[in-house]
């Protein structure tokens, strides 16, 4: 152990204002962040017998029966596409999206025998439980892949820096939103209960089942909404439905900056007391 | 005398009781409340604004002020809620202080529980790691101390097996070995010494003394166990009532604990305001040790006594004295009835003052803080007269049997049972 001097100082006062000082936290916290993911996948994945094949199942089975009650026999348009290809690459970014979202706003509750227990920057467990989600998400990808492959799409060939800006902004729409929610459920622990009802509500007013087009003149109204921003250019760049709008995609991107500053904000204006009330 | 490693200074700890109170709200309750209430919802909230509101609050730790050495152990003791557990949570930065200052220099890692964060599900091997964690540890530190970490806790062949099949006792053993081999400068250890078997708590205290003479590691260790202190520490903290009672040499400190405990014992015997117009209405009520001598703070191996005095303004021939024990956690340990030396048969009682001495046998209460409730009562028909938590007892270890199961004795009973073991072979073969 090296001695007394070339250790850095810690202080603890009473009320540390919000600063950079956070992050370099973080940062150097970045490998419990990377445990936490760790042990939250091995644990759901040590859990169902059927293992991997869960985040697969899970998305593939509701693009199944969605193609068939709402492509085949509802006939919803579908943008002149596919129905299935073009459900499941909705479903994609809103899984990713809603579990997240859910998953981050229960965390800090999981975790609370660790929270009054062991100090770490409380911030790094709504982002490993995206982090979770995030594995998910590209396992689920696989799929998108196969069957675009047997439905004959070539993605174009600006996905590559379009589709990590859509991840980015369904990750602070998740977070920031999540961040949010898990403050406030640790104080009304029954924010939970209310929050499935409402993702599912959110689930229909984002173009997941249905184009966005159907709206109408109406759409701008959707717009405010990122997850539709997400989909719709998600659309456009993998299956060609339409040209990349990236109006859309700065306005959705401004959304979710906005939402993330708040839900950071809020997150540490209340995280110190965490421990004192969960 | 070098820079101190810790430097506390004014550390203070405000809570309002509705966090004390724990549980939670429900954003259900509060929504009905402000919608059956608007306007006094609006009132509360601008008197809460304008701070003239009468806030419940009580600080759990005020003016704390000392300076750390390094390489220093130093034992933390008091009473339940005299701070300790606050303190500790402060230093590790769990909880902030409401007013004051600490400068630490070091790395801090803190063991408030065993096995923090240890998932059932997991393989001892990925407990280690996920643990180590939590706790602060690289994992390039964890690779390195792996071996090491599986042979003290004794575990290598369940390495593979999910912990939620482990004895408890591996259990432990695992959990404490990978907190036993964290490097950090600084320690804060709050009561986890009470887990584990005897043995394998000495090998544990032995680790710590050994790292601390070696490193020049500075601990800090919360204990109800004097034992553990006395061998440990050097130096003792005592609080009382959120304050510093006594700071310096552990010897010194710690007698002065149970002396001074003694003493303040006596006040601590209450003088009850007698209503008259109740047909039997206590006047007094108090504990003495085995020496006779007044006190509310006993130990485990020696039994006491609980006197009441009590007047009587009716004559009764069905009434029944009754004290009840419940301990820290809120349980009613036990209770007993006059009725009960008189085969069962209420005591006819005449007017007059009366006076009434229980014993409690020794080595039956575990160390804890209890409460005493009093009652003269019509069984089954009327309370005539009762006093809930009237009188507060520590009953304090110093030593017993049970001793090395510290505080996790109480996770697996509520009395303790002196009782004789027989043990022969049956067979010669």
């Amino acid at each position: 152990m090296s001695g007394i001097k070339t250790m850095r100082e810690i202080i603890i006062k009473p009320k540390k204002t919000f600063s950079l000082e956070d992050f370099k936290e973080i940062w150097r916290y970045k490998e419990l962040l990377y445990f936490f993911t760790w042990r939250d996948f091995k644990v759901r994945y040590k859990q169902t017998a059927i293992g991997i094949l869960w985040a697969i199942f899970q998305p593939f089975m509701t693009m199944v029966v969605f193609s068939l009650f709402f492509g085949a026999l509802l006939k919803v348009p579908s943008d002149g596409i596919p129905y299935p290809i073009f459900v499941y690459t909705g479903l994609l970014f809103w899984q990713f999206f809603s579990s997240a979202l859910s998953e981050t706003s229960n965390v800090l509750i999981a975790n609370q025998t660790i929270i009054t227990k062991v100090y770490f920057p409380r911030l790094i467990l709504p982002f490993s439980a995206v982090a979770t989600k995030f594995v998910d998400f590209g396992i689920a990808a696989l799929i998108l892949g196969g069957m675009m492959f047997y439905y004959g799409f070539t993605p174009e060939l600006s996905s590559i820096i379009v589709l990590p800006i859509l991840l980015i902004i369904t990750f602070m729409a998740a977070v920031g939103g999540g961040l949010f929610l898990s403050a406030i459920n640790v104080k009304y622990r029954d924010v939970r209960f209310v929050l499935p009802f409402f993702i599912q509500l959110l689930l229909f007013v984002t173009p997941v089942i249905y184009p966005a087009s159907i709206a109408g003149k109406y759409s701008w109204i959707l717009a405010m909404n990122p997850m539709m921003g997400v989909i719709q250019n998600a659309r456009a760049v993998l299956l060609g439905t339409a040209p990349i709008n990236w109006i859309l995609i700065g306005i959705s991107f401004l959304v979710c900056l906005i939402l993330l500053v708040i839900g950071i904000i809020y997150f540490k204006k209340v995280e110190r007391y965490f421990a004192d009330i969960i | 005398m070098h820079t101190p490693i810790i430097e506390i200074k004014g550390i203070g700890k405000k809570y309002n009781i509705t966090h004390q109170r724990g549980g939670y709200i429900a954003l259900r309750d509060v929504l009905a409340n402000i919608l059956k209430n608007p306007f006094g919802f609006l009132k509360h909230k601008v008197m809460q604004v304008a701070g003239l509101e009468t806030k419940e609050e009580f600080w759990a730790l005020r003016n704390i002020n000392i300076e750390i050495q390094k390489g220093d152990i130093i034992g933390i003791i008091g009473h339940n809620g005299a701070g300790k557990s606050t303190l500790l949570k402060i230093l590790t930065g769990i909880t902030p202080p409401t007013e004051g200052e600490i400068i630490m220099r070091g790395r801090v890692a803190s063991l408030l529980e065993v096995g923090t964060g240890f998932h059932p599900e997991l393989t001892g091997r990925e407990n280690i790691f996920l643990n180590g964690a939590i706790l602060g540890m690289t994992k390039k530190e964890i690779v390195k101390k792996f071996d090491e970490i599986i042979a003290f806790a004794g575990v290598e062949k369940f390495l593979d097996t999910p912990v939620k099949y482990y004895s408890s006792g591996m259990y432990v053993r695992l959990a404490f070995s990978v907190a036993a081999h964290m490097e950090p400068d600084i320690l804060l250890v709050d009561e986890v010494l009470a887990v584990g078997d005897a043995e394998f708590q000495k090998k544990c205290l032995g680790k710590m003394e050994e790292v601390t003479r070696k490193d020049g590691r500075t601990i800090f260790l919360v204990s109800h166990n004097m034992g553990a202190i006395k061998m440990l520490c050097q130096k003792t903290l005592w609080l009382e009532d959120g304050e510093i009672k006594e700071f310096g040499n552990t010897d010194t400190v710690t007698e002065n604990y149970l002396h001074g405990t003694e003493k303040e014992g006596e006040k601590r015997n209450r003088n009850i305001v007698p209503d008259s117009s109740k047909d039997i209405t206590f006047t007094k009520v108090w504990v003495t040790n085995m020496q006779n001598t007044p006190t509310t703070h006993i130990f485990v191996d020696e039994d006491f006594t609980i006197h009441t005095e009590f007047n009587v303004n009716k004559p009764m021939d069905t009434a029944e004295i009754s004290i009840f024990l419940r301990n820290s956690n809120g349980i009613n340990i036990t209770f007993t009835n006059l009725s009960d030396v008189f085969n069962q048969k209420p005591y006819s009682l005449k007017k007059g003052t009366y006076i009434t001495s229980t014993t409690i046998p020794k080595n039956f209460l575990m160390a804890d803080d209890y409460v005493v409730r009093l009652a003269a009562h019509e069984r089954g028909i009327r309370d005539i007269d009762a006093h809930e938590n009237i009188l507060r007892l520590s009953i304090i270890d110093n030593g017993s049997p049970m001793t090395h199961y510290g505080k996790a004795a109480r996770n697996l009973a509520l009395v303790l049972c002196n009782s004789t073991w027989n043990i022969a072979r049956k067979n010669n073969d």
